[in-house]
């Protein structure tokens, strides 16, 4: 857990983020990356041995039955043309995009 | 920012109570739309140099004073909050109202649904002024992180007014508006709330519905408010509570009446004090005066004991891994495509999600998705996340034993008071440790209330945090009025 992070681990995290770093910005990113990680080490001081993880804390609330989940219904939703009419670029009932594939 | 206009004088003005606001305008004293007037004339003047509102939304809160107005001119009874003019933090829904999250990839976008909480605002008969500043997607502890420029400190405005929320702070501190709503994931209503002296809630996690706030780390985001005093905190957490069937994670317990339960004394009630937090980089003149309100609290008749919270310095590490995890999955969806920002420069799928992205998003927000993605990712998601969660049942459990003790914990909310914009923003680490009061109760669920207790020698506010277990509020509202009434 002490690794210290590479330029190229960080060019390959910002890939699958789906983030373009400019070099001056991939510099930056390693420099606090690392600072961030040495800081975050001290949690292997614990021993964690047999510590169920807490994903969600709805199961420590004595009073309330958190995670209820709705009668699988057909309901009114939002209105299309208002949700379409917030993306970029549409033909008013599918979301248009570059082309995937070059022909 | 010209320090010729930077005394407190300027800013700093405390709004009136609920209760008396709405004695005038029942009365027919004051119009609900002349009170929103003037409170758009305060915005006019006040903002250009504080910089809380993004965006106004002087349409719909017309249109609600009128009918507030109308109601009380025939006699007829008014709805809780009737007329009270109210701003939104921006990473909230307001139907047909640009919602931003302070970042530059949502910049135009206009959502078409209200947030459950500005929902129930409206329907308690809210005037909704607009949209307030944050950091972006509520990612800082300073509004330095917003893509549309800091938010000042009413109080000094070279210093930052905290965040994420500073927006709502600043608004409740400065008059321009007499409560708003905020976001808190790791203390961002808490620690704001600190630094503009004034009182912000943390909700138990699920007591307020998340439905329209724009998702940062889900298992850790609430929903609360800001106020000039506990009661009026009480009464607004009080109508914006209670299961929402479109948050499954909603709490169904019932909602009290906080208001009428922080009416009662506070004597009688234990209050644990964790040496934890009291211990090396807490400012002298911060702690001087959080012991000042833990002698009004015993003064009060409280009993006051120690606890022990030996986890605490593991918080801001367990925060981190967790709540840039949880931000790695949640920004995911700002690609270009449903809404917001699309880079014109690409060709490419591939490339217009990279560009979009790239350029949308502000560093802050780009370090934590780099962080989160690295800690999910293959190789080192059990030494980073797992581990992470691990110690966040412990920290949970701790607190539960604790409460098996105590009704209420005490702290101070932040280390130190409002720091000079730029001080911290070029070391996140140093920024990250300035939560450490405030993360422990974000990863253990539970409920807190942020309640003034005075002024360091320079005049910037100190805020004492009071914490207490899950659905608990009552409980920590009590304990602030006890605070709040002391006058410290």
């Amino acid at each position: 857990m002490t690794a210290k992070v590479t330029v190229e681990e960080v060019e390959r995290v910002a890939e699958l983020a789906h983030l373009e770093l400019e070099p001056e910005e991939s510099g930056r990113m390693l420099r606090d990356l690392n600072a961030i990680l040495d800081y975050v080490a001290e949690l292997n001081e614990l021993d964690t041995k047999g510590v169920l993880p807490l994903a969600q804390i709805s199961e420590l609330e004595s009073g309330g039955n958190a995670n209820v989940v709705r009668e699988d219904a057909v309901v009114e939703s939002l209105d299309r043309a208002a949700v379409m009419s917030q993306a970029p670029e549409s033909d008013g009932a599918f979301f248009k995009v570059p082309k995937v594939i070059e022909r | 920012m010209a320090s010729e206009t930077n005394s407190a004088e300027t800013f700093v003005e405390k709004p009136k109570s609920f209760a008396s606001l709405r004695e005038e305008i029942a009365a027919g004293r004051t119009k609900a739309a002349d009170l929103a007037a003037g409170y758009y004339a305060r915005i006019e003047k006040k903002n250009p140099q504080l910089n809380a509102y993004l965006s106004l939304t002087k349409e719909r809160a017309i249109e609600q004073a009128g009918r507030v107005d109308a109601l009380a001119a025939k006699g007829d009874p008014l709805p809780p909050l009737a007329g009270i003019p109210i701003g939104i933090k921006d990473v909230l829904m307001m139907k047909g109202a640009p919602a931003t999250a302070a970042s530059k990839i949502l910049k135009g976008y206009l959502p078409p649904y209200d947030a459950t909480a500005v929902q129930k605002l409206d329907a308690a008969g809210a005037v909704l002024l607009g949209k307030l500043n944050c950091d972006e997607f509520a990612m800082g502890g300073s509004n330095e992180n917003s893509a549309y420029g800091p938010v000042h400190n009413p109080y000094d405005t070279e210093r930052v007014p905290g965040g994420s929320s500073g927006g709502s702070a600043a608004a409740v501190a400065s008059n321009m508006a007499v409560a708003t709503l905020g976001s808190d994931t790791g203390g961002s209503i808490r620690q704001p709330a600190s630094f503009c002296g004034v009182v912000g809630v943390l909700p138990t996690y699920g007591r307020v519905s998340r439905y329209g706030l724009i998702a940062f780390a889900s298992s850790l985001d609430r929903v609360g408010p800001f106020a000039s005093n506990v009661r009026d905190a009480a009464t607004l957490l009080g109508i914006i509570a209670g299961h929402d069937e479109k948050d499954a994670t909603s709490s169904t317990a019932p909602v009290q009446n906080y208001a009428a339960e922080s009416d009662k004394p506070a004597e009688g009630l234990r209050i644990g004090v964790p040496a934890e937090y009291f211990a090396e980089g807490l400012d002298s003149e911060v702690r001087a005066a959080v012991e000042k309100g833990i002698a009004a609290l015993k003064a009060a008749g409280c009993t006051v004991k120690p606890v022990s919270l030996p986890h605490t310095k593991y918080a801001v590490p367990t925060y981190y891994l967790i709540a840039t995890a949880e931000a790695s999955a949640n920004l995911a969806r700002f690609d270009g495509v449903r809404y917001g920002y699309r880079s014109p420069s690409s060709q490419q799928l591939q490339d217009m999600y990279c560009h979009s992205r790239d350029e949308g998003f502000g560093a802050e927000v780009k370090r934590r998705i780099l962080l989160g993605t690295y800690a999910l990712s293959a190789g080192y998601y059990d030494a980073y996340y797992l581990k992470a969660q691990q110690v966040r049942r412990l920290l949970a459990e701790e607190f539960l034993r604790a409460f098996a003790e105590v009704d209420a914990i005490v702290t101070p909310t932040s280390p130190v008071p409002a720091f000079k914009i730029g001080e911290k923003s070029d070391d996140p680490v140093a920024m990250y440790l300035a939560d450490i009061y405030t993360v422990t109760a974000s990863l253990a669920g539970i409920c807190g209330v942020n309640v003034p207790c005075g002024k360091t020698q320079a005049g910037l506010p100190v805020g004492m945090q009071v914490l207490a277990r899950h659905l608990n509020e009552s409980t920590a509202f009590r304990v602030a009025r006890a605070v709040e009434a002391a006058g410290l």
